[in-house]
């Protein structure tokens, strides 16, 4: 019989992550651009696992608020619980306290997760968090699994950002319309299409501006 | 009657009322004064402070105006003892927030949680209520300049301006017909003392603490509790001011000799 596995004094967890399920965040895509009174952020639509792909469909770009978006990439356990964990407590600190949370605060607090869930389990997603708050506009935030949170004004997470980052250091500029953010989203989309080992047919896209979340489609 | 209902805070009286949690409020009622106004630019506290004897040793900081985070400050009525457990209650809870949040804590939370902090002991048997009262004054981004007021119970209400403590009633009654929410600090700061001077039994510069929260055009806080020179001079003015107005009063009230 196979002795059960230790458990660590430390609360690492007993059993080192590896293999595929490491790898499945790498193998997803997730985009974000500040525009000029807006955030973008745009998603894979893939579900795969190793060498399978479940479905071509997935959304993972999820509405934390009216006023928040936050596109993830990791094992889809995590990701989902830990999307619902936030958005459910964005909910309760609405109904609790009449306000809505500012981006920076919502980014702290995500933040704040992730470093408690480190070094007991952590969860195993990478996020971007894009926001819109009145006075001070569009903000986009990387954080990855390792608890990092950083602003940043476009972002990329897993193998694509090899190639989309660059497009994105070349063209991005402050400022940019509604339709110059789609046109340089397109670019990154059409990049990855081409020399991507994943297949990736399929982009969620969603924009936050004032007048909130809106789905957009996937820029032909 | 209600003596038999009386000896337990988690004891409700037939008519429903709960009397320690009332004779803790009454306790305060017999504290020194306090008074806080809302101004358009600031929010300005002041506090009674215990007699000043010669052998005693003036405290190192303020006994009853304190600094509850950058943009938060409170003045407290009633036992000081109790109201040190709450301050750094509300101390902890602000910096909680920060950690969480990355964002001073909105007013209204704060004094949400020294509140349901303090309505634990009108429910929970063994141990009495917290015989302090507090005037809480901050700003945030969502609501600009407020003012609160908090008493042992744990109920909260929001005022552009108040009184409580001994006399609170007529200091309150000066407030409602002098107070205008168009006041500026200094016009809010002069109607202070006027109110502690009518309140107190003995107002001088050395009996009570003034205090004035303000916000920079850069976004810093400044608190500031007056020196005891900035706040003798000021109380020189009010009071030749109240002696004007009282000697008006008389002489409006002389009758005409027909």
């Amino acid at each position: 019989r196979r002795a059960a596995p230790r458990r660590r004094a430390t609360g690492r967890p007993a059993r080192p992550v590896r293999g595929a399920a490491a790898r499945s965040a790498e193998m997803e895509c997730t985009l974000g651009i500040i525009g000029d009174g807006y955030t973008l952020i745009a998603a894979d639509r893939n579900a795969a696992r190793s060498i399978v792909c479940f479905k071509k469909d997935e959304d993972k770009v999820a509405v934390l608020d009216s006023s928040k978006l936050m596109g993830s990439s990791g094992s889809q356990a995590d990701t989902v619980c830990f999307t619902e964990y936030v958005q459910k407590n964005m909910a309760l600190y609405e109904i609790t306290n009449g306000l809505k949370l500012s981006t920076p605060a919502a980014a702290s607090f995500i933040r704040n997760e992730l470093a408690r869930a480190l070094r007991k389990g952590p969860y195993q997603t990478n996020l971007l968090l894009g926001g819109y708050d009145g006075a001070d506009g569009a903000s986009l935030y990387y954080l990855d699994y390792m608890a990092s949170s950083n602003k940043v004004n476009y972002g990329c997470h897993g193998y694509c950002s090899n190639f989309v980052l660059s497009i994105m250091d070349r063209e991005w500029t402050p400022g940019m319309t509604e339709a110059q953010g789609l046109d340089l989203l397109k670019k990154c989309i059409d990049e990855i299409q081409v020399r991507f080992l994943a297949h990736m047919p399929l982009f969620s896209v969603k924009i936050v501006d004032k007048d909130g979340v809106r789905v957009l489609e996937q820029p032909k | 009657m209600a003596r038999r209902y009386d000896g337990n805070v988690t004891t409700f009286s037939p008519e429903g009322r709960l009397h320690q949690v009332e004779y803790a409020v009454e306790a305060i009622n017999k504290a020194g004064t306090a008074v806080g106004l809302l101004a358009t630019d600031g929010v300005v506290m002041a506090g009674e402070k215990q007699k000043v004897t010669k052998l005693l040793e003036p405290p190192k900081s303020s006994e009853k105006i304190y600094k509850l985070d950058d943009h938060a400050a409170a003045v407290v009525a009633g036992l000081t003892a109790d109201a040190n457990i709450l301050i750094n209650e509300a101390r902890v809870a602000a910096q909680r927030y920060k950690y969480q949040y990355g964002e001073p804590i909105p007013v209204e939370q704060l004094v949400e949680k020294v509140c349901n902090h303090k309505q634990l002991y009108t429910q929970y048997g063994g141990q009495r209520p917290f015989g302090v009262k507090f005037l809480f004054a901050g700003y945030d981004a969502h609501f600009g300049y407020q003012l609160y007021l908090s008493d042992p119970s744990g109920n909260y209400s929001g005022w552009k301006a108040t009184c409580l403590g001994q006399n609170a009633n007529s200091g309150q009654s000066i407030l409602k017909s002098d107070y205008e929410a168009t006041m500026d600090t200094e016009a809010c700061v002069k109607l202070a003392l006027k109110v502690c001077n009518k309140t107190m039994e003995s107002l001088s510069a050395e009996s009570i603490d003034l205090f004035c929260l303000k916000r920079k055009d850069d976004g810093t806080m400044v608190h500031t509790i007056y020196p005891q020179e900035t706040v003798a001079k000021m109380l020189e003015e009010v009071k030749a001011e109240q002696e004007a107005a009282d000697a008006e009063k008389e002489a409006k009230a002389v009758p005409m000799s027909s």
